[in-house]
């Protein structure tokens, strides 16, 4: 660690990337994520690596697939619209079992949307984004420094589960600027090597990179492996954050902008006598299930909040399986959530279970 | 502590780089800081503004509905934001730039005629730097000489040459409200 | 039998696995595949290249060379040929793409990569209609010509002229080698196979984007036979996309 530099989310996500042995980023501009390309074509020639703009984020996604599968510590970034299009790339990525990571720094939709902050990909985020059965291991940052510590760990995370990563941020943690620390640079060449990439057949059987299976049998293997791999990351990498939770009586649950907002609407109820806790999602996929249905035995109500109409709020349901009342307050995106409003959910709420 | 601003003008006017200027002070004597900006369109032209938070502890969100202060360089700025001050807090206005007076109702407010004195100085661009030392002077959130160090890092390095006149911009600012109140 | 005594005359290149192909009888795929599987040979290239299967009826090519593949998303195959080239550039890298590949959901991937010289090598197979998803109008159709989409024919009004991708490519400063060749009788394949030649050196001397165009048959999704699918391709196809180098780096001859 070394000293601290106040920086945008953006800029420190990109160059945590860089500090994590990621050499080759390609990608497509669209606000509010633009500083991350910038800051990758000015840094990334310095350490030898390629930045490329792409002609569409569909290509982009595209030559991440083709750097991946040449064995290369590769990333993009979006934002909303543009993951959509980076969707298809992205299901071949995962159906070929290529580790990369990607960024998503969420902007209101659906269409073109706004650009302002918004957390309403967390379906197309968490619940396979594209076509066939897979995930992305999804996480979400909700300080500038914790955006670069978990982008620190991503791309080892991807290398660890050979599939897509994904950093899912918004306007807020994008834009914003905050101290942070970085770790050691890593030399991305010094990386256990990766048997199965193409990178010229010297010496050895040859190696396909592909997601074409006709043999069905074969293809419900692949299916059936990826779901193992779904299984060992809830097992092992679920990652969240509780905050007042010993005593509280009423759980609100929030991630990456929104934890923030609840956060001070929980120590605003905190003085105000009621006992409120967060639990703060930090991986989104795997979702840290386990942790709210165990605090379900404990509160008498969760309520849910987002930037969003309710997405997050299904897997709360799904985690607490009927046993306490959950209840959501959120905002589609653009117009920001504010503490105020979430205490007075909070004491309706109080009022509602007691 | 806990300080919460809201920092206001047109794209041009460096309310921004004010920003900046703070968070990156309140970072380096140890405090704990955010700064979220307006992004988009709007910085081009129409009113920007940027939100600060600086505080011993740990900040939750940086965002700020109800400022306890703002500095605010122009009228269309001052329109928006003033009402939002919340009860107590402090207004700093740029009274060059907002020249019928102000009252606020239960705020403290303080006229600071910074483009006049960045004129003075040769360059209107330093207007944002005499409002940045003069509220630092009046309200000691951190040391004139923090803010003066933060200029050669938040400044991008083609623009050093500007550094002794925004140094020059914030000890007017400063010096102004010290020899207002304190002397 | 006495093999030592046995010469081998003919076989499978080197770079190819040698597994029986998917291919219509008829269809030229098969003799576009080894004649780059000899050039590979013959550059000495096999450890060193690696190629992108398209989505089309040469999806399976992965399976043909006995190269390190990658297979891409249906008209990615550019794209995902610069992903590689960009982490590999001493490597050799060609895409094997088909009419509706390139021509139709790929244009922008083959332009751009075309434009930034982007140092790659593609074998671009135009049949003039949709082969694999069975017979459909492909960008490369003939104004008459019946397919499963233009049942009355195609017509210009409402589905516009050929693509003339070659003629296209050939006017971006990044498009070092732009030709364009047949399949139908041995003269031409002959041709083709210099030409394939000639775009892997091309990429090998760093000289920027190099494509073949190479004219090839579909007798299943035309209806006809082999031979009259030869002859068809003849008649109809050559007046419309006449073979030709449309551009060329100084010395290819050389080369």
């Amino acid at each position: 660690m070394g000293e601290k530099k106040l920086m945008k989310g953006n800029e420190a996500i990109a160059e945590a990337a860089i500090r994590a042995g990621c050499r080759y980023f390609f990608g497509y501009p669209i606000t509010p994520q633009n500083e991350i390309p910038a800051y990758m074509s000015r840094r990334l020639p310095e350490e030898g690596g390629v930045f490329l703009q792409a002609e569409s984020e569909v290509a982009a996604s595209n030559m991440v697939y083709g750097a991946a599968g040449a064995g290369a510590r590769v990333m993009t970034s979006s934002s909303s619209p543009g993951i959509s299009l980076k969707a298809e790339g992205i299901s071949y990525i995962a159906a070929a079992e290529l580790p990369c990571v990607i960024v998503n720094m969420m902007r209101g939709g659906p269409g073109l949307g706004g650009i302002e902050p918004s957390q309403s990909d967390y379906f197309q985020a968490t619940k396979g984004m594209a076509h066939g059965n897979f995930h992305l291991l999804v996480m979400a940052p909700s300080s500038v420094q914790e955006g670069v510590d978990l982008m620190s760990q991503a791309f080892d995370l991807a290398d660890k589960y050979r599939g897509p990563v994904m950093l899912l941020g918004d306007g807020m943690i994008g834009q914003m600027m905050e101290p942070v620390e970085f770790p050691e640079k890593i030399d991305p060449t010094e990386l256990p090597p990766k048997e199965w990439a193409t990178d010229g057949a010297r010496g050895r059987e040859k190696n396909v990179i592909n997601s074409l299976y006709l043999d069905p049998d074969v293809l419900e293997n692949l299916n059936w492996k990826l779901q193992e791999k779904y299984e060992q990351m809830q097992r092992e990498d679920v990652k969240y954050e509780e905050y007042h939770m010993e005593d509280a009586v009423v759980a609100v649950i929030a991630y990456g902008t929104a934890a923030r907002i609840a956060l001070d609407a929980v120590q605003a109820a905190r003085e105000d006598g009621i006992r409120v806790g967060l639990i703060r999602p930090i991986t989104l996929f795997p979702f840290p299930e386990q942790v709210i249905a165990r605090a379900s035995a404990q509160v008498d109500a969760f309520l849910t909040t987002e930037l969003s109409t309710g997405q997050m709020v299904e897997d709360v349901r799904l985690a607490v399986k009927g046993r306490t009342p959950v209840f959501f307050h959120g905002r589609p995106g653009g117009n920001m959530l504010t503490p105020e409003e979430l205490l007075e959910e909070i004491k309706k709420i109080r009022g509602e279970v007691q | 502590m806990k300080k919460e601003l809201i920092i206001a003008g047109f794209g041009g006017q460096g309310v921004m780089f004010m920003g900046k200027m703070l968070a990156h002070s309140g970072m380096k004597e140890g405090l704990e800081v955010t700064w979220m900006p307006s992004y988009g369109p709007e910085m081009r032209g129409g009113t920007a503004h940027c939100t600060v938070k600086i505080s011993t502890e740990r900040i939750a969100s940086p965002f700020c509905s109800h400022p306890d202060t703002l500095l605010v360089m122009n009228r269309p700025s001052l329109e928006k934001f003033q009402p939002r001050v919340r009860a107590g807090g402090s207004m700093y206005y740029n009274s060059s730039m907002i020249e019928q007076e102000i009252s606020g109702q239960e705020i403290d407010v303080a006229a600071v005629p910074a483009n006049k004195i960045a004129e003075e100085l040769g360059n209107p661009r330093i207007a944002n730097m005499v409002m940045l030392g003069a509220y630092i002077a009046r309200e000691e959130i951190v040391d004139l000489m923090t803010i003066n160090n933060s200029l050669a890092a938040v400044l991008p390095e083609e623009k050093h040459n500007l550094i002794d006149i925004n140094l020059e911009a914030l000890k007017r600012g400063y010096s102004l409200y010290t020899s207002l109140e304190k002397s | 039998m006495k093999q030592d005594k046995l010469k081998e005359v003919a076989g499978y290149p080197d770079s190819m696995s040698g597994r029986d192909m998917h291919y219509c009888p008829g269809c030229t795929q098969g003799i576009i595949h080894r004649l780059i599987g000899e050039v590979i040979d013959e550059l000495k290239i096999k450890e060193e290249t690696i190629g992108i299967a398209p989505v089309g009826c040469a999806v399976l090519a992965y399976d043909y060379f006995d190269i390190d593949m990658q297979e891409a998303s249906h008209g990615r195959a550019p794209a995902v040929a610069t992903g590689i080239k960009r982490v590999h550039p001493d490597k050799m890298v060609f895409t094997y793409q088909g009419d509706g590949d390139l021509a139709s959901i790929g244009t922008a991937e083959i332009i751009h990569a075309a434009n930034r010289g982007e140092k790659i090598t593609t074998v671009f197979v135009n049949n003039a209609i949709y082969g694999m998803t069975g017979g459909q109008m492909a960008p490369t159709t003939l104004l008459g010509q019946k397919t499963k989409t233009t049942p009355r024919g195609r017509s210009s009004e409402e589905t516009g002229n050929p693509l003339k991708v070659s003629e296209m490519l050939s006017m971006l400063d990044g498009a070092a080698y732009i030709v364009r060749v047949s399949t139908h009788d041995l003269e031409n394949i002959n041709k083709t196979k210099q030409a394939i030649k000639k775009a892997f050196k091309v990429q090998q001397q760093g000289l920027g984007f190099a494509l073949v165009e190479v004219l090839s048959t579909c007798p299943t999704n035309w209806g006809l036979s082999p031979r009259q699918a030869m002859e068809w391709l003849e008649k109809n196809m050559i007046p419309e996309f006449p073979p030709r180098v449309f551009c060329a780096p100084e010395g290819v001859d050389e080369l």
